[in-house]
């Protein structure tokens, strides 16, 4: 009787209780359809990051030629590069970075609760991570799609070579889905090993135990270099999916996505205006109304972004543009020598196209 | 009986009751909190909380299943599927790991000098390294340097040892099904080998000597009158080292077999639903683990009747 007596007490006083707090949350759980979004509220990244002086950048670290950390403890790669030049505008210190290693499964977390302030991993950018996921994505920076690696040995020259065979694949990423897609359309049985950890997915192929690796065509590149005998293994030309790899932010700050937007497009510019590293200081006296606009000597274009009107040029000589990003971390002085291809200006034939500054 | 009404806050009962009261009332005003919280931070983002994705298509495909599946079918299916990859190796390692564990036991305390030694480096070298470790040595170090499977290596005529796993004559067990199950068998085992051993030595030496007196030999010793009595003691650790390697399968995804854990992380990476999938994970160990606690309370309470 007295312990009917209590639940009979606490029961209405729960419900009130949670009724009240629930009405908060209400409002968002109305809409039945997944990933439809309310309307998310602005947040102020972009002005923590300015009074904290340092940008957290989520990087993988174990990318080379993307985000790669050397045996001296420093990273380098696209990825990071794109990093120092959100710190060199904002800060005109591209070392005004913090760089945290993130793997294919936390980075999105990582992102969402305001861990990391961008996430600059090699991402793709898909419709379900733009809505369902909550990000942001900046312009595209890499140009990639996934492709097949096999051993030269194996006599697999394509994907239909490959039924009933097992192929290495990482977790999480759209490699699986893609892969799972392509088989699919061409009828084709195979066998996904599937690993958490990049470095074990690659292993397990040295090993032997998969007839084939899907990853990024850049991934597969910058990987088959850390194989025991790299000679041995070819990568196939079926392009089995578009990867445009961009960076990411959180969803609802939109003075960052703009600041990011044009950051990116500045390297981009900078290249199609023939400035270089080397060369700004020159430029920075030249009569070219667009050159001085851009490097900042006339009007203000920065301010609108929360940025100072010599943004670009601070990102120019400090990182230097998108040719010198490119060819320091993947060009032919490097191991991984990846060609350019969709990777150019426009006017050479690429995807690499900038809107105007001004 | 004397009706002497005390003043109510000198009852002892009014206070029990509000004392429960004013927890309950705290414990959920930090829920109602924390909810709030998350769902105020969700909505920040533009991000859903809501258990709709499990109708979305998976597309991804999944290594081994026991149940027809295909990208095709919905997210719920394929954490069904990892569930019943799941369950493979918790029931193959339950049944398994209780022998090794029980046998290596009772050679721990042989009176054979080899047969002591060995057991007793088997439980020191396995249960002083990382489970994680030993995933990976079984998977790599053993199955992986296997030969590929024209070449296999044939045991008795139906067991076939190669890189695709071993080989039966009617089914095949994948390497990662293998690595996984005979590697978290031997690391429990090592435990269940001394909580046996803790266990066999908590009966009392008299026993031993009745029963010897009674002219029974070692073996029958052992069988009818020690372990009987040794098994009290050593179900309940016995349950705890059942719910590790139940929820110890979860390391599967690091050597690439498809179970419940691995799944619902590719789910929640692809679809970017962190809460709803921690949460169904949860649920699902916790009701694993409940079951297998149930079940070995209700077996432990037969060893016990039996006593008088």
């Amino acid at each position: 009787m007295r312990k009917s007596a209590l639940i009979l007490a606490i029961a209405p006083l729960v419900f009130a209780i949670a009724a009240c707090g629930g009405e908060s949350g209400q409002t968002a759980n109305t809409a039945s359809t997944p990933g439809s979004s309310a309307a998310p509220a602005t947040r102020n990244r972009w002005d923590t990051i300015k009074s904290r002086g340092q940008l957290i950048c989520g990087v993988s670290g174990e990318i080379p030629g993307f985000s790669f950390v050397g045996t001296d403890g420093k990273y380098s790669g696209i990825d990071v590069d794109i990093c120092r030049a959100i710190a060199a505008a904002l800060f005109d210190n591209p070392d005004a970075v913090e760089f945290r290693n993130l793997n294919s499964k936390e980075r999105f977390t990582a992102l969402q609760t305001g861990e990391v302030d961008i996430l600059s991993r090699n991402t793709t950018w898909t419709l379900s991570r733009d809505s369902s996921v909550g990000l942001e994505f900046a312009p595209v920076v890499f140009y990639d799609g996934q492709a097949l690696m096999v051993r030269k040995n194996s006599g697999i020259k394509s994907l239909a070579d490959l039924k009933d065979k097992a192929i290495c694949v990482q977790t999480g990423t759209t490699t699986e889905q893609n892969l799972a897609d392509q088989m699919r359309k061409r009828g084709i049985t195979y066998k996904p090993v599937v690993f958490e950890d990049v470095n074990v997915t690659f292993a397990t192929y040295a090993q032997g135990r998969c007839d084939g690796i899907t990853a990024d065509r850049s991934a597969l590149v910058s990987r088959r270099t850390t194989l025991p005998k790299p000679e041995d293994n070819e990568i196939l030309e079926e392009v089995i999916s578009s990867e445009p790899l961009a960076p990411a932010i959180a969803k609802g700050d939109a003075k960052f996505g703009d600041a990011l937007k044009w950051v990116v497009y500045s390297l981009v510019k900078a290249e199609e205006l023939g400035i270089t590293s080397q060369n700004v200081g020159q430029f920075a006296s030249s009569n070219d109304p667009d050159i001085k606009r851009f490097l900042g000597t006339e009007g203000n274009l920065g301010e609108g972004l929360g940025l100072t009107k010599d943004f670009a040029a601070r990102i120019i000589k400090h990182v230097g543009n998108y040719a010198e990003i490119y060819d320091r971390n993947l060009g032919p002085k490097t191991k991984l020598n990846l060609a350019r291809g969709q990777n150019q200006l426009w006017s050479k034939g690429g995807l690499l196209y900038s809107p105007p500054f001004r | 009986m004397t009706n002497d009404k005390l003043p109510i806050w000198r009852d002892n009962r009014f206070w029990r009751i509000t004392l429960q009261l004013v927890a309950v009332f705290l414990a959920a005003v930090v829920v109602v909190i924390l909810w709030g919280n998350l769902n105020r931070n969700l909505r920040q983002l533009g991000i859903q909380f809501g258990f709709d994705f499990l109708k979305q298509q998976a597309s991804f495909d999944i290594g081994e299943t026991l149940i027809t599946y295909k990208p095709t079918d919905t997210y719920s299916n394929a954490l069904w599927v990892g569930l019943i990859n799941s369950l493979r190796v918790a029931i193959a390692g339950i049944f398994l790991t209780t022998i090794v564990g029980v046998s290596a036991g009772i050679a721990r305390l042989s009176d054979n000098w080899l047969v002591r030694n060995i057991s007793m480096v088997y439980v020191e070298v396995f249960r002083n390294t990382p489970l994680l470790l030993q995933l990976l040595f079984w998977y790599f170090a053993v199955f992986l340097s296997f030969p590929k499977t024209e070449n296999k290596i044939s045991f008795w005529g139906f067991i076939g040892v190669s890189q695709n796993g071993l080989e039966f004559p009617w089914f095949t067990l994948s390497p990662e099904f293998s690595a996984l199950l005979l590697g978290l068998t031997f690391y429990t085992g090592a435990f269940i080998a001394e909580i046996v051993r803790g266990g066999i030595q908590s009966v009392a030496k008299g026993q031993w000597e009745a029963a010897r007196s009674l002219g029974l030999k070692p073996g029958l010793v052992m069988r009818l009158v020690i372990f009987p009595q040794a098994l009290r003691v050593i179900i309940p650790p016995l349950t705890s080292q059942y719910l590790n390697l139940t929820k110890n399968t979860s390391l599967a995804i690091a050597i690439g077999y498809p179970d419940i854990y691995f799944v619902a992380s590719t789910t929640f990476n692809q679809t970017g639903k962190a809460v709803e999938v921690i949460l169904l994970i949860m649920l699902t160990y916790l009701i694993l683990s409940l079951t297998i606690s149930v079940a070995m309370n209700l077996f432990n309470r037969t060893v016990q009747i039996k006593e008088r």
